[in-house]
């Protein structure tokens, strides 16, 4: 579905992505893991054709993704850090991006997070009063909410409460099982077990590797995904 | 486009500043022509405020403004949206609201006080005079990731356009009195150029003198004027144009 | 008694000698103007009828009372001189009087004085004329309601509308002038009066004025001339309530003064030129009372004025209030209301209690380097004029006045 190829980018002197090759498919689920500052939320703003590599390129369902912007359409995204206009309210923001993807082809609205974090009964609230918590809930909605083929989930459960982050989970959960292709990054790997398929290794910009949950449990005899990673790194 | 438009101009008139703007022109404005028993002198305070505070506000509002909505610029890249159509949008909703403001709160006032050619011009100016300074706000903004640098930047070229190009212009005349060099100077400046414009409908006495015969030859006919304003009109598209280039390859 | 016996020395030739008046026109007696002279005596009266004549140098030798009914129409042909009058106390009036010659020789006119007295020419229209109304040595003579209209458009090419040259006591009132080379022209005329005339569009000054000595002129309008209008090497000049409107161009004056000296400025408005004033070697001139409103200059003075007096004056919305190009100043400019002044008014006596300084730097540079009129009201000059204010440098130190009046003057 989107395939990388020797993606590479610099900001100033610094190699963010170097050479970057991979190739995702439906009904995966990713962890994109590595140390802070390795090159994932650029790697997944490069997907997102917020950063243009300076050299390689990606296609998502073969289509270049430089030249086609209407790809996005297949796209939710979670940011690290979801800020919105400051003036608006809740109600206000979700109308606003329903405003802007609505389309003849478009799907019915999945509303079922915003239900469940309860955001429905804040609608009024303006952004700028809410909490990061609740800002990070109304990003989580926002990425299910068109029921999109991919979801890029970019450290999604970083300040949200435990209820709400189990929520997620579930949700992640049923959205893999609909066949959909969902990459995930995150520091807190005990909570991705129950989640992904694959794993994705990345240290100073490079992909280390990227291979099946279960191989990497089979080559390290760990079953934890925090332990095997640890393994890999001792083995290094 | 007209969606985000719709939504970039209702935040900002949600914004106090804009408001407080609006406000504080029409304060001035209604207070010069009523306080003021001497109407020429009420437009020349407020030439005096399209000429600095316009540009002002509206190069260093617009530099804000862009910085603080970089998450909601995110936003709406990551959304199926063509960065060309982000970009013009947020220009449209700048350069509308802060006219708005300028019509509001000057324009409308000069129209009813003041003689009805120096009004219309004056207007003209000021909306223009927005336009443009919104469009470098734009091309500082993009310019630098660092929010203290690009209002850095946008203070610089206020400063240079209203009035370090004006000293290097006098210093210029001193050693090179050249009549062409001044018209082909005033187009490289649009406070110059808006300045020029009106002084030919406002000081029309003196500038009937040596120079006016200069400026009047050339900006007072009605092709001359139209040259004018397609000079301004450049200012616009030449200046945002540049910044949807920077910003259409720009990492965000 | 006395008065009686003058009355009846006036009155009795009049009535034992009793004028004749003859007529004529198409079914009179006479059919040409130069006939009813050639009959007529001292003191007859001419009625002439509607109709053109072409008359060919029409020479009135005779005291005679020439008088058009319904605008009968003295043709030139463009090649003559219409009327020529060569005797005391004849009057003309009543004729549409067009197309005289035109010369680069002579000094053509519609009507010639030739050297008399007592002419009077009212209620005239001449058009299309090299010179219109043309005195050549005349005295006492009156130049009344006449309308004057050429289509000149070279300097070269067109003479002037009311020509004075060496008269004396001439009366040049309720003109109306306009399309010629000067609107009315002075050159060595001494006690005369020009009141209520209109002078306007034409092609060099509305009032030329030379070594014309002890003249008035009151009530007139001179509204967009070539260049205004010039007042030079006179002396005793009076100039009251007029109007100088709309002159416009570099080398354009509402009023232009060149060595004056002992003449008085009272009551006049000087509206909307590129210079309200313009003063050259002129002394002891009293100026006061007058309107200066929207001029690009109100007045410029050069160093070389001295014990001129500017008093009394409304200085209103001028681009630059007084411009001079030197930094010696001899001229007083007190008790003046300029609506630029920013001081303030402790003690209210409606003077100011800081001086008034009516050059600004910016229009001693502007002086020096005119192209720099392009900078003019942008911030870099404002800056520049606010400095100068606190710390003069530039501008002449005693170019002030000294007790500028708060409130605008009834004039």
């Amino acid at each position: 579905m989107i395939i990388a190829s020797n993606v590479s980018k610099k900001f100033g002197r610094l190699r963010v992505l170097n050479n970057i090759s991979v190739t995702c498919n439906k009904g995966e689920c990713i962890a994109l893991i590595g140390p802070n500052g390795s090159g994932k939320t650029t790697f997944i703003k490069s997907i997102l054709g917020m950063v243009v590599p300076d050299s390689g390129f990606i296609t998502f369902n073969g289509k270049n993704i430089l030249h086609d912007w209407l790809y996005r359409k297949h796209v939710g995204y979670m940011p690290q850090i979801g800020r919105y206009p400051d003036n608006m309210t809740i109600g206000q923001v979700f109308n606003m991006m329903k405003d802007i993807r609505a389309d003849k082809t478009s799907k019915a609205t999945d509303e079922w997070l915003l239900e469940e974090f309860g955001l429905n009964q804040v609608m009024s609230k303006r952004m700028r009063t809410l909490s990061g918590g609740t800002r990070q809930k109304v990003s989580a909605s926002l990425a299910f909410l068109f029921n999109p083929d991919i979801l890029i989930l970019d450290e999604p459960t970083a300040g949200l409460d435990p209820l709400a982050s189990e929520k997620l989970k579930e949700k992640i959960i049923l959205e893999k099982s609909k066949d959909k292709l969902i990459l995930i990054t995150s520091h807190i790997l005990s909570e991705l077990d129950e989640l992904i398929t694959h794993v994705m290794y990345m240290q100073e910009g490079n992909l280390l590797f990227h291979k099946k949950l279960a191989e990497l449990q089979q080559e390290t005899g760990e079953q934890k995904l925090s332990k095997a990673i640890a393994a890999v790194m001792l083995k290094k | 486009m007209t969606r985000i438009i719709k939504y970039v101009f209702t935040d900002i008139l949600r914004n106090k500043i804009v408001l407080g703007y609006t406000a504080f022109l029409l304060l001035i404005s209604l207070s010069v022509f009523t306080l003021e028993d001497n109407t020429s002198k009420g437009i020349l305070s407020l030439l005096n405020i399209i000429l600095i505070i316009v540009p002002l506000v509206s190069i260093i509002f617009s530099t804000t403004y862009i910085y603080n909505s970089a998450e909601f610029i995110e936003l709406l890249v990551s959304q199926p949206l063509k960065r060309k159509h982000i970009w013009s949008s947020l220009f449209t909703g700048l350069a509308g609201s802060l006219s708005c403001s300028f019509f509001i709160g000057a324009g409308l006032p000069i129209l009813f006080f003041a003689p009805a050619a120096i009004g219309l011009i004056m207007t003209a100016m000021g909306l223009l005079l927005s336009i443009i300074f919104v469009a470098i706000a734009m091309l500082a903004a993009v310019m630098t990731r660092d929010k203290a640098k690009g209002i850095g930047i946008s203070i610089f070229l206020w400063l240079y356009f209203s009035l370090l190009f004006d000293v290097f212009i006098l210093f210029q005349f001193q050693d090179y009195p050249l009549e062409k060099f001044m018209i082909i100077a005033s187009a490289c400046n649009p406070i110059d150029l808006s300045r020029i414009l009106i002084l030919l409908k406002m000081d029309i006495s003196a500038l009937m003198g040596f120079t006016g015969a200069v400026f009047r030859d050339f900006f007072g006919t009605q092709p001359g004027l139209a040259i004018a304003f397609l000079v301004l009109g450049l200012w616009v598209m030449v200046t945002f144009w540049l910044s949807l280039r920077k910003f259409n390859r720009k990492d965000l | 008694m006395k008065t009686l016996l003058y009355i009846l020395s006036f009155t009795l030739p009049a009535l034992c000698c009793s004028a004749k008046t003859i007529r004529v026109g198409k079914q009179q007696p006479f059919t040409t103007i130069r006939e009813a002279i050639a009959a007529a005596e001292k003191g007859d009266t001419i009625l002439v009828e509607n109709g053109t004549y072409r008359e060919r140098n029409l020479v009135i030798n005779k005291p005679v009372f020439l008088k058009g009914i319904g605008l009968p129409v003295l043709d030139g042909e463009k090649k003559y001189e219409i009327v020529a009058i060569k005797a005391d106390n004849v009057t003309v009036e009543g004729f549409r009087i067009v197309h005289s010659g035109n010369s680069s020789l002579e000094d053509i006119a519609g009507i010639k004085i030739y050297n008399r007295h007592n002419v009077i020419i009212r209620n005239n229209t001449l058009e299309d004329n090299f010179f219109g109304i043309y005195s050549l040595y005349g005295i006492n003579c009156i130049i009344e309601n006449n309308s004057i209209t050429s289509f000149g458009t070279a300097e070269l090419q067109s003479g002037n509308g009311i020509h004075c040259w060496k008269s004396d006591s001439m009366r040049i009132i309720g003109n109306s002038i306009s399309g010629h080379r000067d609107g009315i022209y002075f050159e060595f005329v001494t006690n005369s009066v020009i009141w209520r005339n209109e002078s306007y569009n034409n092609i060099r000054y509305g009032l030329h004025f030379m070594f014309s000595h002890n003249d008035a002129y009151a009530c007139n309008i001179f509204r967009e001339n070539g260049a205004g209008v010039a007042v030079m090497f006179s002396h005793g000049v009076k100039m009251f309530h007029n109007f100088f409107e709309k002159n416009w161009g570099d080398a354009a004056y509402g009023l232009l003064l060149k060595e004056i000296s002992d003449s008085r400025i009272d009551g006049n408005y000087f509206t909307g030129n590129t210079s309200g004033i313009y003063m050259e070697g002129t002394s002891r001139i009293q100026v006061e009372k007058n309107e200066f409103s929207t001029n690009g200059w109100a007045m410029k003075i050069q160093a070389s004025c001295l014990d001129n007096v500017i008093t009394g004056n409304n200085f209103l919305a001028n681009t630059f209030d007084v411009g001079t190009n030197g930094s010696l100043v001899l001229n007083t400019f007190d008790h003046n209301y300029w609506d630029k002044y920013e001081g303030y008014d402790l003690d209210k006596n409606n003077t100011g209690d800081i001086p008034y300084r009516p050059v600004s730097l910016y229009s001693m540079i502007v002086e020096k380097n005119p192209a720099a009129m392009m900078l003019f009201r942008s911030f870099m000059t404002s800056l520049l004029d606010k400095s100068e204010k606190v710390i003069p440098t530039l501008t002449p130190e005693n170019l002030k006045d000294n007790y500028p009046i708060m409130k605008r003057l009834h004039l």
